[in-house]
């Protein structure tokens, strides 16, 4: 009994450890967001003074890294895109769980053969593309992005296709002697049941374009006004930036961290939903 | 057998070969103006559609395709520069052949034919079916109610049409044109606008493989290391993070939900702000180096060489990549615990077993049984694992041993690739490497997929 406890105690104490480890960079970009000492490395680690500074001018000096515009642009971007992603995963998922038609499997198997390729390596070929329609120039760079973030959202039906199996055809079934057609179905029946996926797949979509910078690199180029955060943030810690804009950085950072980790955390909480089903039984 | 079955399953006799072979003369006429045979059963609005869509398609082909399908074997002749005009004795800029824009012209061509020919044998299998219903004396339906179809039968015609077309033009039209990059000589050295470039064959793909050259050099190791960190990614997170599961699901343990919150809020973050920050507290002036000297590890001015030194550098990478992981597995095999059907334990404790027999004999075979086949998507996913790597170290540890600079000592083939086309404009090894990794993965996975019942069984709980 005596030996239980101790190695009780024992793990206890080790999970307390890892927590802090597991916390204690997101502590530390909190206490530099309000350092008051700027620069990159300083000789302490903890910081020596506090200071609301870096959020002010985050905001109001915005002649070169115009975070408050970057904000709105990924907010834009992320609006539309989750609109057509999840409109894109939804359909392609119900289509494949619920519909039985020629080119499903194959159709199947293609969309596990295309997630086998390194994501962005058609991306200066999406590049071209996109500049050869004319949308690389001034603010159609949003709608390139929203194109890019929505485009191949139709592969990613993997999850929600799971979800809606777990629905019984025999709903399906009984609607459809009801007079029901398939599209009503899907309208009436199977969407109203599937809140869980379908909350998890909008916030999946529209954090997307918050947390990549890897397009919005290659999209956006040198022209600042059409940054997303990402990216924004990502060009404050640049050789020649991080010194003076080093604790900006943290500011923005937590500013964008905080909506991001609460989504976060709702989405999780729907996957965990989603896994026990969508009819209980 | 099986094979059999399915193809019965979606059996027609409105077929194109049929609508060809046994099709009167209007049906057989619509094979060179599309609509005719629905023009012949009245059906208008059907007919007005496939005789627009053929004329579209003409005209695009004269004005558009044909043009660049005649470019496509050479991707240009003319270079751009100065050319002396005999007329006014001077030197005229002469604007030259862009292979690239060739090159992406021939596969949208491509495309469009693929496009029409859909177009096309649609057309033959309408047109048939209204022969045959004609003289059955069915009623053929009018437009209307053919429209209504493709929201009930055939609903997934509506519902995919838009996500295909993204998926075509935005993956797939792209893996092609980078793909067939592969073979022309689309490098640092033939950059259009002003040089042009051409189809070469497999010599990429020698120059890459082949041992000696400057980019095989590069090549094997970094294939080497993606291997040795896709494998310790891989599974130094699956064993840690499954165990922490267990440990926090112990029944013993307290504030559960304290220590889960505690590893989720890691990974709400983004993880670009959380690699960027460790990238930075791991420099040798940084957070980490700091917090030792004060608290007297090291001494003044001295610094461990977390990301700067090679062995060290890709010791971190794997270990800050657990930091990230961790949490992640953790979660999925929480879930999975918890979904544990209740009636095998019922059934062992009835038997008598004590619970370290129950952990041993039905816990752990059960999570391994459940979530070994998605080692190998982690896997695949390692593999591909650029956020990790570009964030972190940005492949440094650089080195003069590699190909011109491009890569650095842990760099994985896919930052590597990133390097090579974004930074470098060397497209063609770009393409070769992302065809390599392909195969790599795709090899791999595939041969596992398919044997997984989740595949073999999907219809296992309808």
């Amino acid at each position: 009994m005596k030996k239980k406890t101790i190695s009780n105690i024992l793990i206890h104490v080790i999970l307390a450890v890892m927590v802090v480890i597991w916390v204690l960079p997101i502590v530390w970009v909190v206490l530099i967001s309000f350092r008051e000492e700027q620069g990159a490395y300083t000789t302490t680690f903890l910081p020596q003074g506090y200071t609301l500074d870096n959020y002010i001018r985050l905001f109001t000096e915005t002649d070169l890294f115009n975070f408050p515009l970057w904000f709105g642009n990924t907010f834009i971007v992320a609006v539309f895109s989750c609109l057509i992603a999840t409109f894109y995963t939804l359909a392609v998922s119900y289509s494949m769980s619920r519909m039985r038609f020629k080119m499903r499997k194959p159709f199947m198997n293609i969309a596990l053969i295309l997630g086998m390729f390194p994501g962005f390596m058609s991306m200066i070929a999406v590049y071209y593309i996109l500049k050869g329609v004319g949308l690389t120039e001034g603010p159609l760079k949003l709608v390139s992005l929203v194109l890019v973030y929505s485009g191949g959202a139709g592969l990613g039906f993997y999850v929600a296709k799971g979800f809606f199996d777990t629905i019984p055809k025999a709903i399906d079934e009984a609607a459809c002697i009801d007079g029901c057609t398939r599209w009503q179905i899907f309208t009436k029946i199977t969407m109203p049941l599937s809140r869980p996926i379908i909350v998890q797949t909008v916030l999946g979509a529209f954090m997307a374009p918050w947390v990549d910078f890897i397009f919005a690199k290659v999209i956006t180029g040198a022209e600042p006004q059409y940054y997303t955060v990402a990216i924004g943030l990502w060009n404050m810690l640049t050789r020649e930036n991080i010194n003076q804009y080093y604790t900006r950085f943290a500011a923005g950072a937590v500013i964008v961290s905080i909506p991001i980790a609460i989504l976060f955390m709702k989405m999780q909480k729907c996957y965990m939903q989603s896994n026990a089903g969508a009819v209980k039984g | 057998m099986k094979g059999k079955k399915k193809s019965m399953e979606f059996q027609t006799e409105y077929t194109v070969m049929n609508g060809l072979k046994k099709g009167d003369i209007y049906t057989k006429l619509s094979a060179v103006i599309l609509g005719m045979g629905n023009f012949a059963r009245k059906e208008i609005g059907k007919g007005i559609l496939f005789l627009l869509s053929e004329i579209a398609f003409i005209a695009i082909m004269i004005g558009f395709g044909i043009p660049s399908l005649v470019m496509l074997p050479s991707l240009g002749t003319k270079e751009t520069g100065e050319v002396f005009n005999e007329a006014t004795q001077v030197y005229e800029y002469v604007q030259g052949d862009n292979s690239m824009l060739i090159l992406l012209y021939g596969i949208v061509t491509f495309f469009l034919i693929g496009f029409f020919v859909v177009i096309w044998r649609a057309n033959i299998k309408s047109a048939y079916k209204a022969q045959l219903k004609k003289e059955r004396g069915q009623a053929i339906p009018t437009f209307r109610q053919e429209m209504s179809t493709y929201f009930d039968s055939q609903l997934h015609k509506t519902l995919l049409f838009f996500p295909v077309m993204g998926i075509l033009i935005f993956t797939i039209m792209p893996l092609i044109f980078m793909i067939s990059m592969a073979f022309t000589n689309y490098d640092r050295d033939h950059q259009p606008p002003g040089k042009l470039f051409d189809w070469i064959g497999l010599s990429n793909f020698g120059m890459v493989l082949d041992f000696t050259s400057d980019l095989g050099k590069t090549f094997w190791p970094v294939l080497g290391w993606t291997l040795v960190w896709a494998v310790f990614a891989t599974f130094l997170n699956y064993i840690f993070g499954m165990v922490l599961a267990l440990v926090i699901n112990r029944k013993e343990t307290k504030f559960k939900s304290f220590w889960r919150f505690g590893f989720v809020v890691s990974i709400a973050v983004p993880s670009f702000v959380t690699l960027l920050i460790m990238n930075q507290m791991l420099q040798p002036n940084g957070a980490i180096n700091v917090l030792l000297r004060e608290l007297g590890f090291l001494a003044d001015g001295a610094s461990l060489p977390f990301l700067t030194d090679v062995t060290w550098a890709r010791v971190t990478v794997i270990v800050i990549n657990l930091w990230v992981g961790i949490p992640y597995t953790m979660l999925t095999m929480t879930g999975i615990l918890q979904n544990i059907p209740t009636d095998l334990y019922e059934a062992a404790k009835i038997d008598g077993a004590n619970s370290m027999k129950i952990f041993w004999q039905i816990t752990i075979p059960y999570m391994l049984f459940v979530t070994a086949p998605s080692l190998i998507t982690t896997f695949v996913g390692n593999v591909n694992n650029f956020n990790v790597i570009y964030l972190l170290t940005g492949g440094a540890p650089s080195t003069m041993e590699y190909y011109k600079m491009t890569a650095g000592k842990t760099d994985l083939l896919v930052t590597w690739l990133y390097k090579l086309t974004i930074d470098n404009k060397d497209y063609s090894f770009g393409a070769v490497i992302g065809i390599l990794v392909f195969v790599i993965t795709a090899t791999s996975s595939l041969l596992v997929y398919r044997r997984t019942a989740a595949y073999k069984n999907e219809e296992g709980f309808q």
